[in-house]
């Protein structure tokens, strides 16, 4: 997406929602307008500040850990036929349970604090992950291994050399997906139980009617995730040259 | 060369699933010489390279490969596809020094770029393949072949995606490149078997004929009038065989 589209959507978006606000007269505590929140938003930018730094290191460390894991599984799965019986089945099934409803088990485990946003971060986004990355790392073309082969190449090095490279833009997929996912994950584990945050943060305000800045808090995150899938995006041509 | 190019013998039958693929199978190549396997498309001639590679080639073999040297043929074939299978990710001189890395041992670069240079492609080396041409890709494929210095060499159509010159091109550099070693080429291509065959086989539904192949030196000129005559003869064969 070019940066002059992207500028007029958004300048699009901001005339349609002041337009909605002016033709409607709703009342502000409903439906701000865009100038009020950024208003709101200028005023309040330590708060919001504050609590987008926690969301933030919350989804950092969810990419992280859950990228971590994510790739090691792939590798895992890919290297061994049993792994593949035991494990698979499993995360199919993981993903058939709606991870939002782990939410309150996920911080009664493991507390009000950072652990538990972080952990939903990772359910979140661990399969999209795992998955395009295995899938990469099995669609190898049969000719590269049938010369591998011929090579006399070890069974590490046909995954190292051949399937790790060959699946790199998969991973690059999976990771586009992770930045999108990894906010909402942290956000629900705020939702659920918390202090800090900007999904805390929102769910405050909305609580007392400062529906100002929880459009603020909202935008914010908005901003953020958008950003992540852009450095994400970066990330996966990298991995795709 | 490490060592001399042994001859092979392949003896035996193949089945895939429910059906006979060959019986009696009994195909020599002979020591340093190219035999050139010819049949239609279906006909079993891949199979039967695919298993002197020891690749799997999907079939139930009952019979015996083996080298008249007496030594396992494992570790002592080159193998070349219709496609070039050049990693996109690397670059030229990367792919031709895959095997050594697969091996875990230091690629000889200086040898890479040698390779490169017979094959005319110097000035190549540092791209990635994607922006080789067709020919090229194949030539940097050959190369590749040949980095892997081995006595025996399978061939499977590493040419038929080619356009006509190019193609006739390649044959003279591939004989000219692997003289001394042992040369399996299976092609569909009755001009091809005509012009680069010490030996031809023609792989028909009821197994394999040895035909004398033309008298000229290999590889034989593309307008040598025998070649052509036999280039004819092998399509009438080809096209019997279905009838």
């Amino acid at each position: 997406m070019k940066l002059g589209h992207a500028l007029a959507a958004t300048l699009f978006l901001l005339a349609l929602w002041q337009a909605v606000v002016g033709l409607t007269g709703l009342p502000s505590f409903i439906l701000p307008g865009p100038a009020r929140v950024w208003s709101t938003w200028w005023e309040s930018r330590a708060l919001i500040g504050e609590h987008a730094l926690v969301t933030l290191t919350e989804v950092a460390l969810g990419l992280l850990i859950g990228g971590g894991l994510g790739i090691f599984t792939a590798l895992s799965l890919a290297m061994s036929p049993a792994a593949r019986v035991l494990i698979r089945p499993l995360l199919v099934f993981s993903q058939a349970l709606p991870v939002f409803a782990l939410a309150p088990i996920l911080t009664l485990w493991l507390g009000y604090g950072l652990g538990s946003k972080v952990a939903m971060a990772v359910l979140i986004i661990f399969f999209p992950i795992t998955s395009a990355f295995f899938d990469g790392l099995m669609r190898v073309p049969k000719g590269y291994l049938d010369l591998a082969q011929t090579m006399g190449a070890s069974r590490a090095a046909i995954l190292w050399r051949i399937q790790v490279p060959n699946a790199l833009p998969n991973l690059g997929s999976g990771l586009k997906l992770a930045a999108v996912y990894a906010p909402i994950g942290a956000v629900i584990g705020e939702w659920v139980g918390s202090s800090q945050g900007l999904g805390y943060l929102m769910l405050l305000a909305n609580g007392r009617a400062k529906t100002d800045l929880m459009f603020a808090a909202m935008l914010t995150l908005g901003v953020m995730s958008v950003l992540l899938y852009v450095l994400a995006d970066r990330a996966a041509r990298h991995l795709a040259r | 060369m490490i060592d001399p190019a042994p001859s092979i013998r392949i003896t035996g039958d193949a089945r895939s699933g429910a059906g006979l693929l060959f019986r009696g199978l009994d195909l020599t190549l002979e020591a340093g010489r190219w035999t050139c396997l010819l049949g239609a498309s279906g006909a079993g001639k891949s199979t039967i390279l695919r298993m002197i590679a020891g690749l799997d080639a999907h079939v139930a073999f009952d019979g015996q490969i083996s080298a008249q040297d007496a030594t396992p043929l494992a570790g002592r074939v080159a193998y070349m596809a219709q496609s070039d299978l050049l990693l996109p990710w690397s670059k030229v001189i990367d792919n031709l020094c895959l095997g050594a890395r697969l091996r875990g041992s230091r690629p000889d670069r200086a040898r890479a770029l040698r390779l490169l240079e017979r094959v005319g492609l110097a000035e190549h080396g540092e791209k990635r393949p994607d922006a080789l041409s067709g020919g090229q890709r194949q030539r940097a494929a050959l190369a590749r072949t040949l980095m892997e210095d081995r006595p025996v060499i399978l061939l499977d159509e590493p040419f038929s995606a080619l356009d006509a010159r190019t193609r006739s091109e390649m044959q003279d550099l591939a004989v000219e490149l692997l003289a001394g070693r042992t040369v399996l080429l299976v092609t569909h291509d009755p001009g091809e078997a005509a012009r680069l065959g010490h030996a031809i086989q023609v792989l028909g539904p009821n197994g394999l004929t040895e035909v004398p192949p033309p008298t000229g030196t290999v590889p034989r000129s593309v307008d040598d009038p025998e070649t052509l005559a036999m280039q004819g003869a092998l399509l009438r064969r080809l096209r019997e065989d279905v009838a």
